[in-house]
């Protein structure tokens, strides 16, 4: 049984915590290209800015000696989700907005976004340096050990606080935009809006507002992804510019536009980067027992090495283009 | 038109004037022979985007093809791995990568056998999980031996003439090119854009963990020039100034001969017909393969140009720092870098991305010891009025030059969308 649980704690528990950041963050790369139809690019520095925002936030509540029963991060979520999201209306109205109304093409916003990135990347630098931060240096990381000695493992079921904090806050939120995305009024021009702009423009529906609101979201949970992400490793410039590409893989191969396609898309992609870089020995490390002798297994049998990780997200990436474009659930293909 | 172009390459010649005379004439030239390695790979991005409306977001990995490739071409023989067992053992990982690729061919062509739909499927991915372990288990072992003592470290290189390696560098990309094409050209623009980026970073990633190949993190230098070096020059009897400047001279026109050979070419390709096709296909693909022009295969062969002209460009700038290493390649200052080029200077227009790889070029790297001094200035001041010195200006102002390229690219999408030099769209009267 030790095996078993140290798969789940090496596959289940990493993969789920790297599945629900890259299914936030692809959910708000998703809307923008189903209301805004470009490849935001940006939404890395979305993330990381949320993140550091958030940082400064839970600085201040531990300076003014504020605490917490729950990690200080997750307190001040909800505000730095709020200015996150005021933020990604402000370059929204500062550098996509005027492109727009001189009818640009979905080609130039996806440059004007890399400029961006490189411009919130640059001024994060500027005030932060390149060094490392960590929401937990006043205050311990709570590491939960189950012990599993009941089934016969002599290995502790491992989570930290943070990890579990994550999983019920992205299951909240996603619960949350499925109500918001099929009961609400806004919700249903949102997706008129994504199926056919000029349709839901001539039935009435108010498109700047949409405009506005799936910025909103966009930037709210970019925050969320951003922030609980440097929870769970560390707080650094390049924290999501370096996982943006892993996010729009889970955004294409879930269907760009699908919200839901977005969540199954990072789960099945962090699910595949955990599942590709295992040793499998670890797991069936028993049937050495039963084996012959000249089928022993070898004491690596990982599918890939573990430095390419992260290519494991663009192989799928790829794959998914050339075999099915649309993305497992159909995507918006314009 | 042609009035405004001289104007802004008078005011480029005397801003790096400026350049030269404020930071020096060894800085300047280093420079310079960068900005023409720079130049040659935005005329690689303007035949595509420019000329064929490519959206190649994968420039990184090209340039790093190219600097593999001039590394292993202009290095010195490492005698220990070939006396070693590792090129049988690497003959051996070759011959299991042509097994499983047969393997692959056989299972796509097995619905000549009667095998169909599904099962085909099935079959085709078996043999692609088979094929990846028969070339994982032989060419696992071989990295390793090689890696180790006793084969020799790596490979090494083959001793030849840089410029061949610079040759090299744009056979190999080309080659890599072809078979990205070949995936990726059916795609539309932001897929491509995507798949490009991603693909990009699989090189990366193999190049910089292909120990046994490439040295990895380890770095390879130094790697010879095509000129003469310095030294040479020293040992010729010249004062350590003078060597510099004039083995830097030597190479800054070597590159710039390079330069204007590509130039002369790819102008002629554009005026011609070729190039009007071309331009065809960009502005309206669905009327251009009603003409009868074969889109995919046009666009293929434009991937294809342009990206010989990033290897030979990558390989240059590789062999004039004389240090291959793959860590220090960057998304930002190698593949944005280089759109920031051609959007600003004129896509479409080679005087454009040239002017535009030369000027942006300028500013990212005199970004750095200008934020530097303003920061001084600023930091002075608020010493002064007692608000504190700006902390750790210099690791600050590092950083600047990653948003004042950020801050250009996003002024010239604004005013000048179609660049500085744009297009010059001709119209038969």
């Amino acid at each position: 049984m030790t095996e078993i649980v140290f798969f789940i704690n090496q596959v289940i528990i990493s993969g789920l915590v790297l599945g629900c950041i890259y299914a936030l963050g692809a959910i708000g790369i998703t809307l923008i290209f189903g209301i805004l139809r470009f490849a935001h690019f940006a939404h890395s520095e979305l993330m990381t800015g949320g993140a550091f925002i958030a940082f400064l936030l839970a600085s201040a509540f531990t300076a003014w000696g504020i605490a917490t029963p729950i990690p200080t991060g997750f307190v001040v979520l909800p505000i730095a989700m709020v200015l996150t999201a005021i933020l990604a209306l402000g370059i929204d109205k500062g550098f996509y907005a005027p492109l727009r109304k001189r009818g640009a093409k979905p080609v130039t916003l996806l440059i004007a976004s890399i400029g961006v990135t490189l411009m919130v990347q640059g001024l994060i630098r500027l005030f932060f340096g390149t060094g490392t931060y960590s929401f937990f240096e006043n205050e311990p990381k709570a590491i939960f050990r189950i012990d599993t000695s009941v089934i016969g493992s002599t290995r502790a079921l491992v989570i930290t606080e943070p990890q579990v904090l994550m999983i019920v806050v992205t299951l909240v939120s996603v619960v949350a935009l499925h109500l918001f995305l099929t009961r609400s009024r806004l919700g249903k021009a949102m997706r008129a809006m994504a199926d056919n702009a000029d349709l839901a423009q001539v039935s009435g529906i108010n498109t700047a507002l949409v405009v506005r609101v799936t910025w909103v979201i966009a930037g709210a949970l970019a925050c969320m992804a951003g922030t609980m992400l440097a929870l769970d490793v560390t707080l650094k410039p390049d924290l999501a510019f370096n996982i943006i590409l892993p996010i729009f893989a889970a955004a294409i191969v879930g269907g760009l536009g699908q919200a839901y396609g977005a969540i199954a898309g990072g789960l099945l992609i962090g699910f595949a980067e955990t599942l590709a870089v295992f040793n499998w020995t670890m797991l069936l490390r028993p049937l050495n027992a039963v084996l012959p002798d000249w089928l022993q297994l070898p004491p690596s049998l990982a599918l890939v090495p573990t430095e390419y990780k992260l290519t494991v997200a663009f192989l799928i990436l790829v794959v998914t283009l050339l075999v099915r474009p649309t993305g497992i659930f159909k995507g918006a293909s314009s | 038109m042609i009035q405004r172009s001289l104007a802004l390459f008078g005011g480029l010649f005397v801003l790096i004037l400026v350049v030269g005379w404020v930071m020096g004439l060894p800085f300047t030239s280093s420079r310079l022979v960068e900005a023409a390695a720079y130049a040659l790979i935005a005329l690689g991005l303007n035949i595509q985007w420019g000329y064929g409306g490519l959206f190649n977001f994968g420039i990184m990995g090209f340039l790093m093809v190219g600097g593999a490739a001039v590394t292993f071409i202009s290095y010195p023989v490492n005698p220990a791995f070939w006396a070693a067992e590792g090129p049988a053992l690497l003959g051996r990982a070759l011959l299991a990568f042509v097994g499983g690729a047969i393997l692959v061919l056989a299972a796509r062509q097995s619905h000549r056998i009667g095998i169909q739909g599904k099962a085909r499927t099935v079959l085709t991915v078996l043999a692609w999980f088979a094929a990846y372990i028969l070339y994982r288990s032989q060419l696992d072992p071989a990295a390793a031996y090689i890696e180790s003592a006793a084969g020799g470290g790596w490979v090494g290189g083959l001793g030849g003439h840089p410029v061949l390696g610079w040759l090299f560098g744009g056979v190999l990309a080309a080659g890599i090119a072809y078979i990205i094409g070949k995936i990726c050209l059916g795609l539309r623009t932001d897929y491509l854009a995507i798949a490009t980026i991603g693909i990009s970073e699989i090189l990366r990633a193999l190049i910089k963990n292909m120990d046994w190949l490439t040295r990895g993190t380890l770095t390879v230098s130094p790697i010879v020039w095509p000129t003469p070096m310095p030294q040479d020059l020293q040992a010729g009897g010249m004062g350590i100034d003078e060597a510099l400047l004039l083995a830097r001279g030597g190479f800054l026109l070597l590159a710039i001969i390079v330069l204007a050979i590509v130039m002369w070419l790819i102008s002629r390709a554009y005026s011609g017909p070729w190039g009007r096709m071309m331009r065809a296909i960009r502005d309206n693909h669905v009327a251009a393969s009603s003409m009868g022009k074969n889109v995919t295969a046009r666009q293929l062969e434009i991937f294809v140009f342009g990206s010989v002209l990033m290897g030979i460009g990558g390989a240059m700038l590789v062999s004039f720092v004389q240090i291959f290493d793959p860590s220090s390649y960057q998304p930002i200052n190698h593949t944005f870098l280089v759109w920031v080029m051609v959007i600003v200077g004129g896509a479409g227009n080679n005087w454009g991305a040239l002017f535009g790889a030369v000027l942006i070029w300028l500013i990212w790297v005199i970004s750095e010891p200008l934020s530097r001094a303003v920061f001084e200035v600023v930091s002075l001041w608020s010493g002064q009025i007692g608000l504190g010195a700006i902390p750790d200006i210099a690791v600050r102002s590092a950083q600047m030059r990653v948003f004042v390229l950020g801050l250009v690219i996003t002024i010239a999408l604004r005013f000048a969308p179609r660049g500085l030099i744009p297009e010059v769209v001709k119209r038969e009267n």
